[in-house]
């Protein structure tokens, strides 16, 4: 099923939101109508407005006892025919992570938001942090994959979280976006245009709805009630969804076919900014609210003539090897900051040729442009 | 399965996949018949299960919508479908385990919100598929793999527990009992708001062989012994209670 252009459910023009107000928009113009969650700070303010929001535009909102259970309504109400998401930060995304393999497994729709804190376990609940990022990629057992978004600013609260959707309905498959408390805190204009694209799951009559031998490798989705007597299991399945516990044949397939329908449709769906790139020596590598004041170091040192650039990973997972590798190849050294110790750059270094630095706070700060300068000049 | 209840079956299903003497066949049967005497839409029920044997009765064999869940969280599966489709008729059938213990907080919230969902806790007071530890729902004293020397804490008193919590429909009977059981699976179907039915299912695989009753027939006979309804346990004295087990209906009321 193609895309289609719907109207933006709020206005065209010009609005003052704080980023998790923008993402909660952003979910509804996707056609997000079920949202269940649990309150965590830094995200809290996303499970409010869908409150309010639902509400008005004819949708389901509930506040669950835990995030797990947020989680699995959500997919609950996915096969139900719903688009749907929830929000939390790090220890309730550390309790969603059974139902987000399942979600994997089954090939459910749904968003995550995650507003990330400074973790580990409680760590500082206001402060910033993205020490989620390898987490999303691989915080359930086995082999599978996501999506994984990171959005700078909140005008990108807005579109990722539709792109999000966009990208779930479409591979089927969790989406994630990986927020941080800035940017979820942070207040600043944003443009809602007259249109948005969407796109929604295909549905296919009496068609197989776990596995496919063609095209994109996506099987049409049925929700309950429609008459196709589903069988939705998170044990190994066939087809048409029968328990396959000891076949290896079975096993293996299906494991094959859920990486490989998000890995075989990389380049739709990883999306990169090149900054300065052209004529540089040395590159930043960086993403979410890191990659604003990275860019603002990056025009200040080029005011004093060196020659550097940024790369902005909009795509976290799959990981964008094919622009990092080239960055790597053009440049002769590579700087990644970030609110972690080293997990971004863990991935870089492996494809990159030239000298990849890492630049890891974690100290519950967002990284100033000094200490991104101080080391540029180090370097 | 008799011939005039194979039309619930999915097709392709063969064989139950329960152990000689498990009572779940027999819940399998009795809620089918149920539906069938309802006349129910097998297209607008959905049946919910956690992990377990008991997760096994609706998924993949009944012929309506099936979803099978994570361990313990069938309950908020089965929230977010009803919540977002309220025409689905959902019927949650799991096990003891499953329901009361990792799912136990899912389950008094359920119950707490009053949402119409019906709720079918096959209680075999042990964890039958991965071996025969004990359970939340274990009596006092009886072994398990992991109470060599009997279980040393009380069980939940499970229909006083979402009682408590807020249903609407609470019942217990054992699958001895499949006249009264048919009867309030079908009460449950037909109430609005939530609905819980403990049924008692023998399983001598690993109970039954742990506490020397190891023969399904000594299980079953033992459960027609030891079950009786609650109006008939009023006339008794406490020492004729002893060892008993009151079953019936024990509310039904509108929220």
């Amino acid at each position: 099923m193609p895309s289609r252009w719907i109207n933006s459910l709020y206005p065209k023009g010009m609005y003052y939101l704080s980023g998790n107000e923008a993402s909660a928009e952003g979910a509804l113009a996707a056609g997000c109508r079920f949202y269940a969650g649990y309150p965590i700070t830094p995200s809290s303010e996303l499970m409010e407005r869908m409150a309010v929001r639902l509400r008005k535009v004819g949708g389901v909102f509930i506040q669950m006892e835990d995030e797990i259970a947020s989680i699995s309504a959500v997919i609950g109400a996915s096969w139900a025919g719903a688009k749907a998401m929830t929000a939390t930060s790090g220890p309730g995304f550390s309790l969603m992570q059974e139902s987000i393999g399942y979600a994997a497994f089954t090939e459910t729709p749904c968003v995550i938001v995650d507003v990330q804190r400074a973790g580990p376990c409680t760590g500082q609940a206001t402060k910033v942090g993205s020490g989620d990022i390898m987490q999303a990629k691989w915080g359930s057992h086995g082999d599978y994959q996501v999506i994984v978004l990171s959005p700078w600013s909140v005008q990108e609260m807005y579109d990722l979280t539709l792109r999000a959707f966009n990208l779930s309905e479409r591979y089927r498959v969790p989406a994630l976006v990986m927020a941080d408390e800035a940017v979820g805190h942070l207040r600043e204009n944003m443009s809602i245009h007259t249109k948005v694209e969407v796109w929604d799951r295909k549905k296919e009559k009496g068609g197989s709805p776990f596995g496919t031998e063609e095209g994109d490798g996506v099987p049409p989705m049925p929700s309950f009630g429609e008459g196709e007597r589903l069988a939705v299991t998170g044990s190994t399945h066939d087809a048409f969804g029968f328990r396959k516990t000891d076949d290896p044949e079975a096993h293996a397939k299906l494991v094959g076919r859920i990486n490989e329908k998000i890995l075989k449709n990389r380049s739709k769906i990883i999306e990169t900014q090149d900054y300065f790139l052209e004529d540089s020596e040395i590159a930043l590598i960086a993403y979410g609210f890191t990659a604003r004041t990275s860019l603002y170091a990056v025009k200040r040192l080029r005011k004093e003539g060196v020659r550097v650039g940024m790369l902005r990973l909009k795509t976290l997972w799959p990981f964008p090897e094919e622009a990092v590798s080239e960055v790597g190849r053009r440049m002769k050294k590579v700087l990644v900051p970030e609110m972690n110790q080293g997990q971004v750059a863990g991935e870089v270094k492996k494809f990159c040729s030239c000298e990849v630095i890492s630049l890891g706070q974690t100290n519950g700060e967002v990284i100033r442009p000094e200490t991104i300068l101080e080391t540029l000049r180090r370097i | 399965m008799v011939r005039a209840l194979e039309k619930y079956i999915r097709p392709g299903v063969k064989s139950t996949p329960f152990c000689p003497g498990c009572g779940h066949g027999i819940l399998m049967g009795l809620i089918l018949r149920a539906i069938d005497e309802l006349k129910m839409d097998m297209k607008n029920m959905l049946f919910v299960s956690g992990i377990g044997c008991a997760a096994w009765i609706p998924s993949p064999h009944y012929d309506g919508d099936t979803l099978h869940t994570l361990h313990g969280r069938a309950l908020a599966f089965a929230t977010g479908a009803k919540l977002y489709n309220p025409d689905l008729c959902v019927m949650v059938v799991s096990g003891d385990g499953d329901l009361s213990s990792i799912g136990g907080n899912h389950l008094i919230h359920a119950a707490r919100r009053n949402i119409d969902l019906k709720v079918i806790c096959a209680n075999n007071m042990i964890y039958g598929m991965t071996g025969g530890q004990v359970a939340s729902t274990t009596p006092k004293g009886s072994k398990t793999s992991t109470t060599g020397e009997g279980n040393p804490y009380r069980p939940f008193v499970l229909c006083k527990l979402v009682e408590a919590a807020g249903a609407t429909y609470v019942a217990k009977y054992s699958v001895t009992q499949p006249i009264s059981l048919i009867s309030s699976i079908k009460k449950a179907l037909l109430h609005v708001g939530f609905s819980f039915i403990e049924v008692l299912s023998p399983c001598p695989t690993q109970f039954g062989r742990r506490n020397q009753i190891d023969r399904p027939e000594e299980m079953i006979q033992d459960l027609i012994r030891r079950c009786i309804l609650k109006e008939e346990a009023e006339r008794l004295t406490e020492e004729e209670l002893e060892g008993r087990i009151i079953t019936g209906e024990f509310l039904s009321c509108q929220g």
